[in-house]
């Protein structure tokens, strides 16, 4: 929270020691984040990721964790100032729901819990940051298009850098998302005895699948890059998130995952 | 001791004026001499570009020296004492400080932070030593100066951004492509804007350069020139798919790249983006064509845009530049104030102490047979004797350090004692040790 206000205030001031300000607070929010998250997994005794709830908080801690591990690999303050607010938002939703440690049902608890949520998590990650990159790349392409320059111009990377990253994160997120899907299917064939159950959860999962199979398919095929990739990727996410709140909110399907 | 800035610039004159008081660099060792021997100069430096004069001088008194300096310049150009004070500055003491400071760092330039003005300080500091007009105020004030301008060059980003048609074009490239490392341009057509676009390109690591004009063999010429590839006019179209960035500047009466040619182009390199850089009135490339996903169009409009959000960017670094300038005027004051009594006293110590135990060595060679007693209390009585010596001097020094003659003091001191030639001899003696 306190980071995202110290990095408007770097945006409209461009001033460095405001973004260097504002990391700070991150990694200090990212201790504090990592203890709660710690604290519950020992309270609860198992892996903290049985519910929305957890789910998000866990969401909003790893987009983090890639935060700092890509500062440190390419100096990029001012993607703090985009990062920060969605994972306010992401805490935000996580503390609106329920929030109580509900113990877990025998046929759940197994050692897939762990692997399966983990892996869609950081999927999830990696598509987050795929689209905070997007939409960095809309907003740097606007400004050269215009040709008119002037406030976030100055301190975003160039589009090369934003294209790439864009990518990357796309193509790790990729697998993660695909073995979290497989890993979720084995899961259930232990608890239920069934792979696949045409549930809410499963048939979006498969259609976010799909949408990143084509983005990326066409990132590699057909020369989607710059604009469109970044265009989609920012749609893409959007249709992960919505799709899990509807299915949370409206439809009552109690799956714990985004 | 006081420090005295009397100068004239852009703001403060016409160019009628700064012409008639500029002194070009063969005068300046004559001026040199004429501003030191008035009396009441001690140093001084001179110096003047297009767009400044200012006279450094350090004096005993601050007013008068001022007055002087006026004459001076005045008398030195002919021109009347009333017509030119009008439109000179004066500053002394701490705002002279301040604003040598801010002139070395590009802060009172036309252009805010440009770098061109510090190697101006630069040359005329050297001149000043060159002329032995400078002393050891000036001496330290100027590579004072150069440190913050320094400081301030790479603490904000007040150099950072382009206000040259040709940088802005590359800084503009640099946003698109990030590195330019391995990419090619094209020159279609030349011209002075042009070809320092071009250049600039190939010092930021822009691989290949093809080049295209109208008349072949001048094509060849430019080619070789920056060690490109000449391209036949008729076929330039053809290059385009291996190039990143365009520069046109031919004088086509209409344009010579279209949207629906570049649209086919960009299609066949995959959609990686291409840069194209309209330097020609009237233009060579279709404005349309930046409507193309991953093709930017800039025309010199454009660029001019560009420099003026640059110079808008510049003047906002510029406040953080200023504060960087008050804290180094402090460190500066205390620097010159205290710092500088302790080094001397810490040589003319070390300077006696040399001398002592060269000279007790003599005597106890030559006294044999001399028990340890005898030794300790020789040694105890030629350190009191420095000792006492040294008291009074050593008072006043420390006494002085705050006062406005400390500068008399210390000079006096280094000067009686030959302590320049200590120093040196000591820093020789700990570097020597340091790498061995």
């Amino acid at each position: 929270m306190v980071s995202t206000l110290v990095f408007i205030g770097y945006l409209i001031t461009h001033k460095e020691s405001l973004g260097t300000i504002g990391r700070n607070v991150i990694f200090a929010g990212f201790v504090f984040h990592t203890m709660t998250i710690l604290s519950r997994w020992f309270e609860g005794g198992r892996f903290p990721a049985t519910n929305l709830h957890e789910s998000l908080t866990l969401l909003a801690w790893l987009t983090v964790v890639l935060y700092i591990v890509l500062f440190y690999k390419f100096r990029l303050t001012v993607l703090g100032a985009f990062l920060a607010p969605l994972a306010l938002f992401f805490v935000v939703v996580a503390s609106l729901m329920p929030g109580e440690i509900v113990p877990l049902s025998p046929v759940l608890a197994t050692y897939w819990l762990p692997i399966h949520v983990t892996l869609a998590v950081l999927g999830n990650a990696f598509f987050a940051l795929a689209s905070l990159f997007g939409v960095m790349y809309l907003i740097q392409d606007h400004y050269l298009k215009s040709r008119k320059l002037g406030g976030l111009y100055f301190v975003l990377p160039s589009l090369d850098l934003l294209d790439e990253l864009n990518y990357r994160c796309l193509s790790y997120g990729f697998p993660l998302l695909t073995l979290g899907i497989m890993t979720g299917a084995i899961w259930s064939e232990y608890a239920f005895g069934t792979y696949w159950m045409w549930k809410h959860r499963q048939v979006w999962s498969i259609i976010t699948w799909l949408l990143y199979a084509i983005l990326l398919h066409g990132r590699m095929t057909s020369g989607w890059r710059g604009r469109v990739s970044a265009t989609f990727s920012v749609l893409a996410f959007g249709v992960l998130l919505c799709s899990s709140f509807i299915i949370y909110f409206l439809l009552g399907e109690g799956h714990g995952l985004l | 001791m006081n420090l005295i800035i009397v100068g004239l610039n852009h703001k403060s004159a016409p160019v009628e004026i700064r012409e008639k008081l500029s002194f070009p660099a063969e005068i300046i060792g004559q001026a040199l001499s004429k501003l030191t021997s008035i009396f009441h100069i001690n140093e001084g430096v001179i110096l003047s570009t297009c767009n400044r004069v200012e006279v450094i001088a350090v004096s005993a008194e601050a007013q008068k020296g001022a007055w002087e300096v006026k004459r001076f310049l005045a008398d030195y150009h002919s021109i009347p004492f009333e017509e030119l004070e009008e439109h000179l500055y004066l500053y002394t003491g701490e705002d002279a400080v301040k604003h040598l400071f801010r002139v070395s760092a590009g802060l009172d330039s036309m252009v805010m932070g440009e770098p061109q003005i510090l190697g101006q300080v630069k040359d005329a500091f050297s001149l000043a030593v060159h002329h032995n007009a400078a002393g050891t105020v000036v001496n330290k004030l100027f590579h004072k100066a150069f440190s913050v301008a320094k400081r301030i060059r790479t603490e904000t980003k007040i150099g950072s951004s382009a206000v040259s048609i040709s940088y802005a074009a590359v800084e503009l490239a640099r946003k698109i492509f990030g590195d330019l490392e391995g990419k090619t341009a094209m020159l279609i057509g030349a011209g002075e804007m042009a070809e320092l676009a071009a250049k600039h390109l190939l010092n930021s690591g822009v691989r290949e350069l093809l080049v295209a004009n109208r008349t072949f063999e001048r094509a060849v010429n430019l080619a070789k020139e920056f060690n490109g590839t000449p391209v036949m006019f008729r076929e330039f179209p053809h290059f385009l798919k291996d190039t990143d960035i365009v520069i046109a500047s031919t004088g086509a009466p209409k344009f010579i790249v279209r949207p629906e040619d570049v649209g086919e182009v960009l299609q066949a390199r995959g959609n990686k983006p291409m840069f194209f850089i309209d330097i020609a009135v009237p233009r060579n490339i279709d404005p349309l064509v930046n409507n193309l996903d991953n093709a930017y169009v800039y025309d010199i409009d454009d660029l001019q845009g560009v420099i003026a959000a640059n110079l808008k960017e510049r003047a906002k670094e510029a406040g953080e530049a200023e504060t960087i300038v008050v804290e180094e005027i402090s460190t500066f004051y205390r620097w010159v104030k205290s710092l500088d009594v302790v080094p001397t006293i810490i040589a003319l110590r070390q300077s006696l102490d040399a001398i002592r135990k060269s000279e007790l060595d003599k005597v106890l060679t030559q006294l044999n047979g001399l028990g340890k007693k005898e030794k300790s209390a020789l040694e105890s009585m030629t350190k009191a004797i420095i000792n006492k010596v040294l008291h009074s001097p050593v008072t006043h020094l420390k006494k002085e350090a705050n006062s406005v003659e400390s500068d008399f003091y210390i000079a006096a001191a280094r000067k009686l004692f030959d302590l320049e030639e200590v120093e040196e001899e000591l820093k020789k003696a700990s570097s020597g040790t340091e790498s061995a």
